[in-house]
């Protein structure tokens, strides 16, 4: 029971990680329409900045910095939304696909870049090592794992609760406005670009955060946690629970991470030995199925976006508005 | 120096082959298809299944041809991957990409590209396994050109690099001197107006998938005789195929070609520089710089 209890625990731990970061892709996909085909860059940056400025001392390599663990978690949060700016400046001004494109292969340059810079990250073998916070004063284990998962909960709600108001404010209605007709917006005098990229590095920002996080709560991060298969879950979370919905995000994340630990659970105890080896496979395969299948079958997702309706003009308004839209046709 | 020069030419080739057909789905049907680079694996392993079986039923065919290490067999299967792969392509959009387009945006397409690109690659692996396959057990030599500046170079190589040139004369042919190449570029120009001139739309969009497909499957064997196959070739070559068509400027076939040189150059070129590791970040840099310098690419037009 306590074996189940404590898999639960940690099971429900990285599902808020993973949520925080659905909830970055959800303010860049969901409201402002801007494709990040690199998350795990976004996300992994975090991760490494926080260990490298945060963790202890590696013998002859870069970083371990030693700093208190909320300044590293800043600063691996903030590192992520630097690499935004470096991208974003490039692409957002630019056709969407480019920007798809760009992100995707930031995450791969940055995956070849952590693999080889040894002397900064540890390459293929990671950094090891981390003292998580307060871990020293709990010294249960399963108390402390309870610790971090009430921690990992206060940072989505903080997160969650910023973005919702953000997502309600007039600045939330000017990003959706953009997303809707960008040439619209620009006519009354909105600036598109920099709107776009004001969204891209904030989403990059909670990304960077979501990273910090995990990197902390496992101790050690390397190259095989920024395969581009995070990207791939992370967007099926969002497109799942549906985006545009943060509520969605974070029940999309529930869903398809406890689709992924389930199916990777009855396969390993299912599959013959020999063919353990395509565990992995078929479970790329789910995650595939499950994006192309939502987009068909239910493209806005088990929450969909509630569309914000604007109250009716008054009779005059409406007057003036149908007047201009016969001269427009005449 | 040489070597770099020439190794260069000879992947740029491969991936001038791929950005084509990525080029042109782009543009016609105006989405960045990161499921392109699976369509290289399809036709490879197509084209091993083919050879297996040909090689089986006649074994005459399976003679390796002069110093090549390719057979008769090789070369029938495939123009057969070719053309299956070109079908394939085609059963694909009508699955996912076509039902999408009518209902929603060019980005939700993105999205699922990268889910089938997901599905495809896996199915391969789990249908073909894991391990590297190899078109022949035959070891090829490589030819010592000249020694100083030192240049290796294989009878293969030289190969493909016909082959490769000879499907790009071919594919710039059929789009300047045909009619249906004709109608291609207008649809791509602009569908509306293409469509008023009498030109089927839906045809021309089957058109360019089974132009890409079958690029890409030629593309796919070239790269398998030069490296090996294996069911993750398509990831690790789609980032080159989307630089190549960048570099070149979106829909431009002539873009394409110019764009899988530069890219195999700028790749083969960075290994003198750098470590090996990082040559997966090349295409980036090369992505990077052009949407700096040059966003629009070397013959692409602004939209």
């Amino acid at each position: 029971m306590i074996g189940f209890v404590s898999y639960l625990v940690f099971f429900l731990t990285i599902t808020a990680i993973l949520a925080i970061a659905v909830l970055g892709l959800n303010l860049q996909w969901g409201n402002a329409g801007i494709f990040n085909g690199g998350v795990v860059a976004f996300f992994g940056t975090g991760a490494y900045i926080m260990i490298i400025l945060g963790g202890p001392e590696r013998g002859g390599e870069f970083g371990g910095f030693g700093l208190p663990w909320p300044l590293a978690l800043a600063g691996g949060a903030a590192a992520a939304g630097l690499l935004a700016i470096l991208v974003g400046l490039a692409t957002t001004r630019l056709r969407h696909d480019y920007l798809a494109i760009a992100t995707f292969g930031i995450a791969i340059a940055i995956e070849a870049f952590v693999r080889n810079a040894t002397y900064l990250t540890g390459g293929a073998k990671g950094i090891r090592g981390f003292e998580r916070p307060l871990e020293a004063l709990i010294d249960n284990p399963f108390l402390y794992s309870l610790f971090f998962l009430a921690l990992a909960v206060v940072l989505l709600i903080i997160v969650y609760a910023g973005l919702s108001r953000l997502v309600s404010s007039p600045y939330g209605r000017l990003l959706r406005a953009i997303r809707e007709d960008e040439t619209a917006a620009r006519s009354l005098g909105k600036n598109p670009a920099r709107v776009r990229l004001e969204a891209f590095v904030i989403g990059a920002v909670i990304m960077g955060l979501a990273g910090g996080l995990y990197a902390t709560f496992y101790a050690f991060i390397s190259p095989q946690d920024l395969a581009p298969i995070l990207t791939f879950q992370i967007w099926a979370m969002l497109i799942v629970g549906g985006a545009g919905n943060n509520l969605g995000a974070m029940l999309g994340t529930f869903v398809v991470w406890g689709c992924w630990v389930a199916s990777g659970y009855v396969l390993s105890s299912l599959a013959p030995q020999e063919l353990q080896l395509y565990a992995g496979t078929l479970q790329y395969i789910l995650i595939g199925l499950i994006i192309v299948v939502t987009l068909l079958i239910r493209p806005r997702g088990l929450l969909p976006e509630r569309l914000q309706v604007t109250k009716r003009p008054g009779p005059q308004n409406t007057g003036v508005i149908s007047n201009a839209g016969e001269q427009y046709q005449s | 120096m040489i070597q770099a020069l020439f190794d260069g030419v000879l992947v740029g080739s491969i991936l001038s082959l791929g950005a084509i057909g990525l080029t042109l789905v782009m543009h016609i049907l105006r989405f960045a298809n990161f499921s392109h680079a699976e369509l290289l694996s399809v036709g490879a392993y197509c084209a091993l299944t083919f050879d297996a079986v040909l090689s089986g039923i006649a074994p005459p065919l399976a003679n390796l041809i002069g110093p090549f290490s390719m057979s008769a067999a090789l070369a029938l299967s495939t123009l057969a991957a070719a053309i299956l792969t070109g079908f394939t392509a085609v059963l694909i959009d009508r699955l996912v990409f076509r039902r999408l387009r009518d209902t929603a945006g060019p980005l939700t397409m993105v999205f699922a590209s990268f889910g089938v690109a997901l599905i495809m690659r896996n199915l391969i692996a789990l249908v073909f396994g894991l391990r590297t396959e190899r078109f022949t057990d035959a070891i090829s030599f490589a030819t010592m050109v000249s020694s100083d500046p030192l240049l290796l170079i294989k009878p293969d190589q030289v190969a493909i690099l016909l082959i490769a040139v000879a499907a790009m004369a071919a594919l710039h042919l059929l789009l300047t001197r045909t009619t249906l190449g004709f109608a291609l570029r207008a649809v791509a120009e602009n569908p509306t107006l293409a469509q008023v001139n009498g030109i089927a739309l839906p045809s021309m969009i089957r058109l360019t998938w089974i132009i890409g497909g079958g690029l890409a499957a030629i593309a796919g064997v070239l790269y398998g005789i030069d490296n090996q196959l294996s069911p993750v070739m398509g990831r690790d070559l789609v980032l080159s195929l989307f630089a190549a068509a960048i570099v070149g400027g979106l829909g431009s076939v002539t873009g394409a070609m110019l764009g899988g040189f530069i890219v195999g150059l700028a790749s083969s070129f960075a290994i003198l520089l750098l470590p090996a590791g990082y040559k997966p970040a090349i295409p980036f840099l090369v992505i990077l710089a052009t949407l700096y310098i040059r966003p629009n690419g070397l013959f692409g037009e602004a939209r």
